[in-house]
């Protein structure tokens, strides 16, 4: 640890936020690369099983989908939290229900070459989200437009921006900065943020 | 919602981060991209800093020159978007 | 004069605030004397952290301000801070920061967007806004080593009030040697100037820097819009892409 600057504080961190975190009211944007520019026509999203057997919906099938209405908490490893967003999106469990898979593991794909790994499981149960909208309005191409995958109980590069397709794999495979460093699960209450946390 | 911030800097910003691992100044260093075969000084990448880690492209093509990750012990390298690195070594 | 690559691996430093110096109503140059500094180069920049009394810490980057050519006090070390509003550092070094505190820094780093005062060649020098720094440290230097390479500055900021180093700028445009300076306004001129606040464009670098035939190395800082324009305008202008160094600024570091 440094010798402590007189007088600093940061920014504010309270106990009801997962260890570590700072509470925030705006909407950092973080990019690793420039911003995919994707139009809904051009935009759609596919399930690939480990049997390579491919679910796709386009932009218009994947909108006649039942959709849900989320509000949840952000927590970013760059540690902001942002508490009570809401978001308009298709619960995996819809996408997933016609999909036949003993798969584990899952992979998500983004316009642009983004990845990022999680175990199925925490795609399922109402736990994740693909959100097409942020606030009542159509999702901003710097948050991950056309559309995002929502995990919100792991830290938020889970939540894959400009999503294209999630890949299921009986073999865990770390994506983009889980092979660089962060944990491989992520779960903000734990403090996963690094390799051995 | 605010407004976004300035997507890229100049690979000069990861001088201070790649010092704390090696012994020259990488940032002057003439790096090859691995994807399009450009020669590339590292200070001119371009670097993407709002992000968990420092990611650095080809001005050229866009493709990954090298990822920096920083833990509160530890620094992650990744550069295989580099074919080579020239590294200047005056009065040796 | 240091060399760039110092043998070793970087490690924190502490310094101590000696003084301060209020340069406009919202940035502030530190003044640190630093035991064992290596010594830096125009243009050079560190990393500064603050830690809480819990063990948090944030960490940004600053140029480095003061030239080192024959100074009295190799271990001085000036840095401009602007603050940014809702900003977690910059407040905190711009406000509460106070003559005597000690504080860290790591440096000095980037060895590319540096000037040497042993070259010959013509100098333009374009910053937007407090990219103006690291500029001014190669002005500086360029006085001290007494350099004999022809220097222009073009500097745009928001308005009167916003330029960092005004007086100093004034008088060494002033004197027989000094730089050229020009100084150009986005938001709001000072009454009597010809030219109205604006971006600037193909017409003022035409006007007020060098041309390509003079050879010059240009060092471009300032945030990152501003550096892609003015690049684009020197290219196109028919400078060598070669010969212009940028230094776009912006979020960097992070907290860790």
């Amino acid at each position: 640890m440094g010798i402590v600057s007189p007088g600093f504080s940061g920014r504010r961190r309270t106990a009801d936020l997962p260890p570590g975190q700072y509470l925030t009211d705006d909407f950092p944007v973080l990019s690793a690369g420039p911003t995919p520019r994707v139009r809904p026509e051009e935009w759609s999203f596919t399930i690939t099983t480990e049997t390579g057997r491919e679910h796709r919906w386009t932009w218009r099938e994947f909108r006649a989908l039942p959709t849900e209405r989320p509000t949840v908490d952000l927590h970013c490893v760059t540690r902001w939290s942002k508490l009570g967003t809401h978001w308009e999106g298709v619960s995996l469990d819809t996408l997933l229900a016609g999909v036949e898979t003993t798969a584990d593991h899952a992979l998500a794909h983004s316009y642009g070459g983004y990845t990022t790994n999680m175990p199925l499981a925490d795609l399922r149960d109402g736990k994740a989200w693909i959100a097409f909208r942020f606030d009542g309005e159509a999702l901003a191409p710097e948050h991950g437009g056309p559309a995002r995958l929502l995990v919100p109980h792991l830290y938020l590069w889970k939540s894959a921006k400009w999503v294209r397709g999630i890949t299921l794999l009986t073999h865990d495979r770390p994506g983009f900065w889980e092979s660089a460093g962060y944990h491989d699960y992520g779960d903000p209450w734990r403090e996963q943020r690094y390799w051995g946390d | 919602m605010n407004t976004p911030t300035p997507a890229h800097v100049d690979g000069n910003a990861a001088a201070g981060v790649l010092r704390e691992v090696f012994a020259v100044d990488l940032t002057a260093a003439v790096g090859q991209c691995d994807n399009c075969g450009c020669a590339v000084v590292l200070a001119e990448a371009r670097l993407y800093t709002r992000a968990p880690g420092m990611v650095g492209r080809c001005p050229g093509c866009q493709a990954i020159l090298f990822r920096v990750v920083r833990g509160p012990d530890r620094t992650w390298l990744d550069l295989r978007g580099l074919r080579c690195i020239e590294v200047s070594l005056p009065d040796s | 004069m240091a060399r760039a690559a110092v043998l070793g691996r970087l490690t924190w430093r502490v310094g101590e605030v000696r003084a301060l110096r209020e340069e406009t109503p919202t940035a502030r140059t530190l003044i640190l004397h630093v035991p064992g500094w290596p010594g830096h180069q125009a243009g050079q920049h560190v990393d500064v952290r603050l830690t809480a009394p819990d063990g948090y810490t944030a960490v940004r980057s600053y140029s480095l301000a003061n030239s080192l050519a024959n100074a009295p006090d190799a271990e001085r070390v000036e840095l401009t801070v602007q603050r940014v509003p809702d900003g977690e550092v910059s407040p905190y070094l711009t406000r509460i920061l106070a003559v005597g505190d000690p504080l860290e820094i790591r440096g000095p780093v980037g060895g590319w967007f540096v000037w040497r005062p042993d070259r010959p060649e013509p100098v333009q020098l374009v910053a937007g806004g407090s990219g103006v720094v690291p500029l001014m440290a190669m002005i500086r230097t360029h006085r001290a080593a007494s350099s004999r390479a022809p220097m222009r500055l073009l500097y745009s900021v928001r308005d009167p009030e916003a330029a960092l180093y005004r007086e100093e700028l004034a008088d060494l445009a002033a004197s027989e040697d000094g730089p050229e300076v020009t100084c150009v306004y986005t938001r709001a001129a000072p009454p009597g100037r010809s030219r109205a606040p604006g971006r600037i464009d193909a017409d003022l670098l035409a006007a007020a820097t060098w041309p390509p035939e003079a050879g010059p190395s240009c060092y471009v800082c300032g945030p990152t819009g501003f550096v892609e324009r003015a690049a684009d305008l020197l290219v196109a202008a028919g400078h060598e892409p070669a010969r212009i160094r940028t230094e776009r600024f912006g979020p960097s570091g992070g907290s860790r």
